[in-house]
């Protein structure tokens, strides 16, 4: 069976197959990728963060369904929970609260342990989400673990990133710190219902009034990603204020609100030149990481193992530095 | 290459509200090292069926304890089939006669778990029927 064609054909039990043979780093899923790679770019990614039990689960249930009905497109949902630290188990259990979404044939879930990975996806997230995007899923919604303060890898994935806080998680000098309220395209105060929801959203506010909307370009090495560096900033285009928005996952209310600033921030992302922006910068540091990876695999293969092992002793010894050593590994000489 | 772990998904098929020993498993499969999918309480067959693809499981472990195994199980099984998941091994666990035991043993269930079942036993047999399908 020939997974790759059949995923594009639209087979859905291929398409678990390869989602795991990705997921499990394996030869035939890195090939996978490679054949499936001309297919991708089209779909709109939506990263979901927040603490543990502010509803990401239950908003994303309510969001596919919206799109689903509103829209009409293809809907994938990656969900990933925690793996533990000590047997490497999991228990994913968000599929508990995407039980409307059941019988759907236009939607798919797949949950992934986290698998030793801390910044809040999974280390095959991304290519879980290529896999989805070549299989012409449209709307591709990625909930991250229950995240803290700098589980931030959401944002480098995802066009859009929504942030769900919910009553009572703390005051305005935590929604000043840097981390993951900075990483928000949407902030949403879920369980509104909830007593201290205006509270929260006033110190969610107050933290957007504090600051100046910039222009948001990780910073790789400590330069900006996704520019050459040479061409200048367009400075009409409009920048992009998170809005604050309440919700109840739960009953359905304020998901038709969030649902339009989530298609008008794509909007945005495309008007001002910034979706560009992210996917280049999203691809260049998946092939900086491939690079790496080759890069090192080849000098293996040049270096034999018992040569790098009489090196590491010398470093061992302290009679070589490890950038003596390392000078000596590619140069031949350590001066 | 990264480890291949073994993905179980735990459902309550059936309209009883008692998933204590649902959890207590899922639980002891995930303190061995696996990957448990946990769908909560009042699965459709077909919510479990559909489930089990998409999440590309090894295993499906059902917990009744409603009575109403003889109809819910051979259903899930015949549903896993029709999706051309045939390989994946279902465990039951909960309140099953003997007298319904060889039937469904018959139906293909792997393994079947009343209560007082040591957490341990499950998880041995989970790992051997699964490194039977790995190593045929």
């Amino acid at each position: 069976m020939n997974l790759v064609e059949n995923v594009l054909e639209g087979d859905r039990l291929a398409l678990a197959r390869l989602l795991s043979q990705v997921e499990n780093d394996t030869e035939e899923g890195r090939a996978a990728l490679e054949a499936l790679f001309p297919y991708t770019g089209n779909a709109h990614l939506i990263g979901v963060t927040g603490a543990p039990g502010t509803g990401k689960s239950s908003l994303v249930n309510q969001l596919a369904r919206h799109f689903r009905k509103e829209k009409g497109c293809r809907v994938a949902v990656v969900a990933v929970d925690p793996s533990s630290p000590f047997t490497g188990g999991a228990i994913l259990g968000d599929r508990v609260r995407m039980r409307d979404l059941a019988g759907d044939p236009g939607v798919f879930i797949r949950s992934m342990a986290s698998r030793g990975s801390l910044g809040g996806l999974a280390t095959a997230t991304a290519a879980v989400t290529q896999v989805f995007d070549a299989a012409g899923y449209e709307m591709i919604f990625i909930e991250t673990v229950g995240a803290g303060q700098a589980e931030v890898d959401v944002a480098r994935l995802a066009h859009t990133t929504l942030v769900v806080d919910a009553p009572g998680l703390g005051d305005d000098i935590q929604a000043i710190k840097a981390g993951i309220l900075e990483i928000a395209d949407i902030l949403v105060v879920n369980k509104a219902d909830r007593p201290g929801a205006e509270y929260t959203e006033r110190a969610l506010k107050g933290m957007l009034e504090l600051a100046h909307p910039t222009r948001r370009a990780f910073l790789h090495h400590g330069r900006p990603m996704g520019t050459s560096g040479q061409e200048e900033e367009p400075r009409d285009a409009p920048l992009w204020v998170p809005p604050v928005l309440r919700t109840i996952a739960t009953q359905g209310e304020g998901i038709t609100e969030l649902a339009e600033a989530i298609l008008h921030h794509a909007e945005h992302l495309r008007a001002s030149g910034d979706w560009a922006t992210r996917e280049r910068a999203r691809l260049q540091s998946e092939l900086d990481a491939l690079l790496q990876e080759m890069l090192i695999a080849r000098f293996r293969e040049d270096v034999p193992q018992a040569r790098y092992e009489e090196v590491l002793s010398r470093v061992f010894q302290r009679a070589l530095s490890p950038w003596e050593a390392v000078r000596l590994l590619l140069d031949g000489r350590a001066s | 290459m990264t480890e291949r772990k073994i993905r179980v998904l735990v459902a309550k098929p059936g309209l009883d509200g008692h998933d204590r020993g649902a959890k207590v498993v899922a639980r002891a499969l995930r303190d061995a090292g696996m990957e448990v999918i946990y769908t909560g309480l009042r699965q459709t067959p077909e919510m479990i069926a559909e489930a089990a693809l998409q999440e590309d499981v090894d295993v499906v472990g059902l917990s009744i304890l409603s009575g109403a195994h003889m109809a819910l199980v051979p259903r899930v099984i015949e549903l896993l089939k029709a999706n051309g998941m045939e390989h994946v091994k279902v465990f039951v666990g909960g309140i099953i006669p003997d007298e319904d035991v060889p039937r469904l043993k018959e139906l293909g269930v792997a393994g079947i778990y009343g209560p007082g079942t040591s957490t341990e036993d499950i998880v041995r047999d989970v790992r051997a029927a699964v490194q039977g399908v790995a190593s045929s």
